[in-house]
């Protein structure tokens, strides 16, 4: 029997707006498959996006949704989460939302480690305002801004978040949809800041001015790429060039901020 | 004392002078339920070089928080007795620290000599209390809030431990003025 | 029994008041000269199970306090001129998706990082206009300590009762100052909580106007699922590009404040009925006026005081009745010229307006302003 997603979206709101062939409706339904997994109280749960064609996800579901401005996700879900920590808090957004304009508020809401699930959907572009490159479009590739290749250097998103202080950082790709959600629901399971970077694919702006002729082309390189983080191991530098590390790249337990202000409000009450 | 009455402690920053003037205007505003304004300079003018408190006090609600003319000017260093000294009204009050102001600013102003900082040092034995010593004599000069006021806002604002300190520090100040001026 | 007094500084004072007004959240970033506020706010908040954070910039501030309104917090923020600029968007997005939040501007010296330690009243028309789009603006403008601690209060009331962000503005003279406070005991001042929905999860629309022109809105995780944007949106939320429903829905957001200003209007006159000059002035200035007016009484000069404390919506029913029956208006504020052209927008001519200005990092003082009233007469 087919996976009951409709139960999850909000009647009435679909056709989704994204084009044939783009992944962001493949991350959709790994994160309904995901919530359905950790038995997400919907009414309890806040779904938060910034601006551009991922972050229009959120409309869809039926949860407490919050479309914000551009780049600012991850702050007004640190002001959700931090007023009421008991509410589950899923960050959904794009490349260029994420680590160009949102690149302060993604650093700081990893460093402090507050209980959210962060879904990056990297697909190499500003997509929504007709394929600008972005933080993450490849060294040499053509944008609409780059009409001679790409001159600058990219954000690997995974490493940034680790960086940056992420306690769960993991990365699958559109392709490996049966991954997605696995990945999802064990980032919302983590008490702290979850970061899940999925590379996805945006044909109608990308991949028709970087040579892939057809989305199977752009599904084709997003496998071809990916590189589980145990095969990895046994690979040499030489056969890793040019690949993409997917899985669970990340995980520690540390103090979770919500719960680090707990204490605080305690020491306050003189406890 | 005049409807409305302005007093400027100046020196330098870290000498407590800010604070000085905080416990004057809550000596008139909630010991005595005058009207008091307290503003004072900030910036890094504050941390080091010149800086300075001021209080005004009056019988009814103060419009003008900053001072126009002033009645009475602290100065505790020559840097702030060149700069704040200024604006000292005719017929006004002066008083310094007459270890470090060495040149006496020029006015048609009453000029008191004290050494503050010695006199908390060598009397009290704590360099600190200096500005609660000023304080004392800043009041004994102009009799803006009453003896007893004055007293009740410093041990107010001070920790328990120092409470007899500043009690001295302060009678020392608002005495030692008063000897003077008789 | 007698109420409990302290002497405090306008920016403490401001703290007290939010939490007099029941603020449960603070969203900030250090910016002089505002601090204190953030400082008082950090120590208290959790004393109450409140929560204070400190944001990696203006903007992360901004958006952290309309995320927690969203909760359902009271939510306040507290900056200067160079943050409001930086949250000038969000603010916007506050309006457009019509979230109660209060920020507190302490205005210094500008533009750009200007004269941090220095007041300024340069931030008048920011205040108003300063996002993109078509909006309303509510903005109040206290000028001592004990009206600071108030109208923050009411700056909250007006806030949750018209679901929008409201501004507090006041110079860094009045921010930094002490004076004594005399606290209002729970019950003195009006505290507004915000409506909650009348209809049950499944009706409930977060922009229905039909029962009114300022609709409920449900709190995040107390059982109601909708969704907020700040795209032109439907009653239901949800975006649209449907002409009449746009149209409607900006009408109404400025509307729900233009229909009520006898409610949202606040404003003190000094000496006004024979006032042959008015001097209209605001925040720490409006100190200096009020000493200038007693000054030129004393020299026979019939001046008097309009002192708006609701700045924006602008006081423009009582301003052009005050040109109606005086010779001149000085308009005297701490700025090379802004709300000038609004008091002579509404003058239409009538009479005088003339400008004192200044923006030198000195307060406007008396004497400025009598030699500006003695040119008028």
């Amino acid at each position: 029997m087919a996976y009951d997603y409709e139960k999850s979206i909000r009647p009435g709101k679909l056709p989704h707006i994204w084009c044939p062939g783009c992944g962001h409706g493949i991350v959709m339904k790994g994160l309904i498959r995901a919530m359905d997994a950790c038995e997400l109280d919907r009414k309890n749960t806040a779904i938060v996006s910034g601006i551009g064609c991922a972050s229009r996800l959120p409309g869809y579901l039926d949860c407490c949704t919050l479309h914000t401005a551009h780049g600012r996700a991850a702050a007004f879900a640190t002001g959700v989460k931090m007023s009421k920590p008991d509410m589950n808090v899923i960050v959904c957004g794009g490349d260029g939302d994420g680590t160009a304009i949102g690149g302060n508020h993604f650093i700081h809401a990893c460093r402090r480690n507050i209980d959210m699930t962060y879904i990056i959907m990297n697909n190499f572009i500003y997509g929504m305002t007709g394929g600008q490159f972005s933080p993450c479009t490849p060294t040499g590739d053509k944008a609409s801004t780059t009409p001679y290749g790409n001159p600058d250097p990219i954000f690997d998103i995974s490493k940034l978040a680790i960086g940056a202080g992420a306690t769960f950082v993991a990365r699958t790709t559109a392709f490996h949809a049966t991954q997605i959600d696995k990945l999802i629901a064990e980032g919302i399971k983590h008490k702290g800041m979850a970061i899940i970077e999925v590379l996805d694919d945006c044909p109608t702006t990308y991949g028709r001015r970087n040579k892939f002729r057809s989305v199977t082309d752009m599904m084709k390189r997003l496998k071809d790429i990916a590189v589980p983080v145990a095969a990895a191991s046994k690979m040499t530098a030489e056969q890793l060039e040019g690949k993409v590390l997917t899985g669970v790249l990340y995980k520690e337990e540390l103090p979770e901020y919500t719960a680090q202000y707990a204490d605080v409000i305690k020491k306050a009450q003189g406890a | 004392m005049a409807k409305r009455y302005e007093l400027r402690f100046s020196g330098a920053g870290g000498q407590g002078l800010i604070t000085a003037g905080i416990i004057l205007a809550e000596a008139a505003s909630i010991v005595e339920s005058k009207y008091a304004a307290q503003s004072q300079s900030y910036g890094p003018e504050a941390r080091g070089g010149a800086s300075k408190s001021e209080v005004i006090i009056s019988d009814s609600p103060i419009d003008y928080p900053k001072a126009t003319i002033v009645d009475a000017c602290l100065a505790m260093t020559q840097e702030a007795a060149d700069k704040y000294a200024n604006g000292i009204k005719d017929g006004g009050l002066l008083l310094i620290d007459d270890d470090f102001v060495k040149r006496v600013p020029e006015g048609n102003f009453k000029v008191l000599k004290m050494p503050i900082t010695r006199t908390a040092k060598e009397e009290i034995g704590r360099e600190i209390v200096a500005n609660v010593v000023a304080l004392g004599a800043m009041i004994a000069l102009t009799d803006v809030v009453k003896r007893e006021s004055g007293e009740k806002a410093v041990l107010a604002k001070v920790p328990e431990a120092f409470l007899d300190l500043n009690k001295k520090a302060y009678n020392l100040g608002y005495d030692k003025i008063k000897t003077l001026m008789n | 029994m007698a109420k409990k007094v302290a002497l405090l500084q306008g920016n403490e004072a401001c703290a007290l008041g939010a939490l007099y007004a029941g603020c449960d959240f603070f969203g900030g970033y250090p910016i002089t000269p505002s601090t204190e506020v953030a400082e008082v706010l950090s120590n208290e908040l959790p004393k109450n199970g409140g929560k204070f954070i400190q944001m990696e910039d203006e903007i992360g501030a901004m958006a952290s306090v309309i995320g927690a309104s969203l909760t359902g917090a009271k939510a306040l923020t507290a900056t200067s001129g160079p943050g409001v600029s930086l949250k000038q968007e969000l603010i916007g997005y506050a309006c457009i998706a019509e979230t109660p939040c209060v920020i507190i501007n302490v205005m210094r010296g500008g533009p750009s990082t200007g004269m941090p330690t220095g007041p300024g009243q340069s931030d008048v028309m920011q205040a108003m206009w300063g996002t993109h789009g078509d909006h309303a603006a509510i903005a109040l403008t206290p000028a001592s300590c004990q009206e600071i601690f108030e109208e923050t209060v009411r700056a909250f009331n007006l806030a949750e009762k018209y679901r929008m962000p409201v501004q507090v503005l006041y110079d860094e003279i009045v921010g930094h100052m002490r004076e004594r406070i005399e606290f209002p005991e729970p019950g003195d001042l009006e505290v507004v909580d915000r409506e909650a929905p009348s209809v049950s999860p499944e009706e409930y629309k977060p922009y229905d106007s039909t029962k009114g022109q300022i609709p409920p809105l449900a709190a995040f995780g107390s059982g109601y699922k909708f969704h907020v944007t700040g795209l032109n949106k439907a009653a239901d939320g949800f975006p649209t590009t449907k002409a009449e429903l746009v149209d409607a829905e900006e009408r109404r957001q400025i509307a729900k404040v233009m229909d009520n200003i006898a409610d949202i209007e606040s404003y003190e006159e000094y000496l006004i009925d024979d006032a042959d000059v008015v001097i209209w002035a605001f925040g720490s200035t409006s100190r200096s006026a009020r000493y200038a007016v007693n000054e030129l009484r004393k020299e026979g000069i019939k001046a008097g005081l309009f002192r708006p404390i609701t700045l924006w919506p602008f006081p423009a029913k009582r301003t052009a009745e005050l040109a109606e029956q005086c010779k001149g208006i000085v308009v005297a504020e701490m700025n090379l010229g802004q709300m000038v052209y609004e008091v002579e927008r509404v003058a239409q001519g009538k009479c005088v307006v003339v400008h004192e200005g200044r923006v030198d990092g000195e307060p406007i003082n008396p004497g400025q302003i009598m030699n500006k009233v003695k040119e008028v007469i």
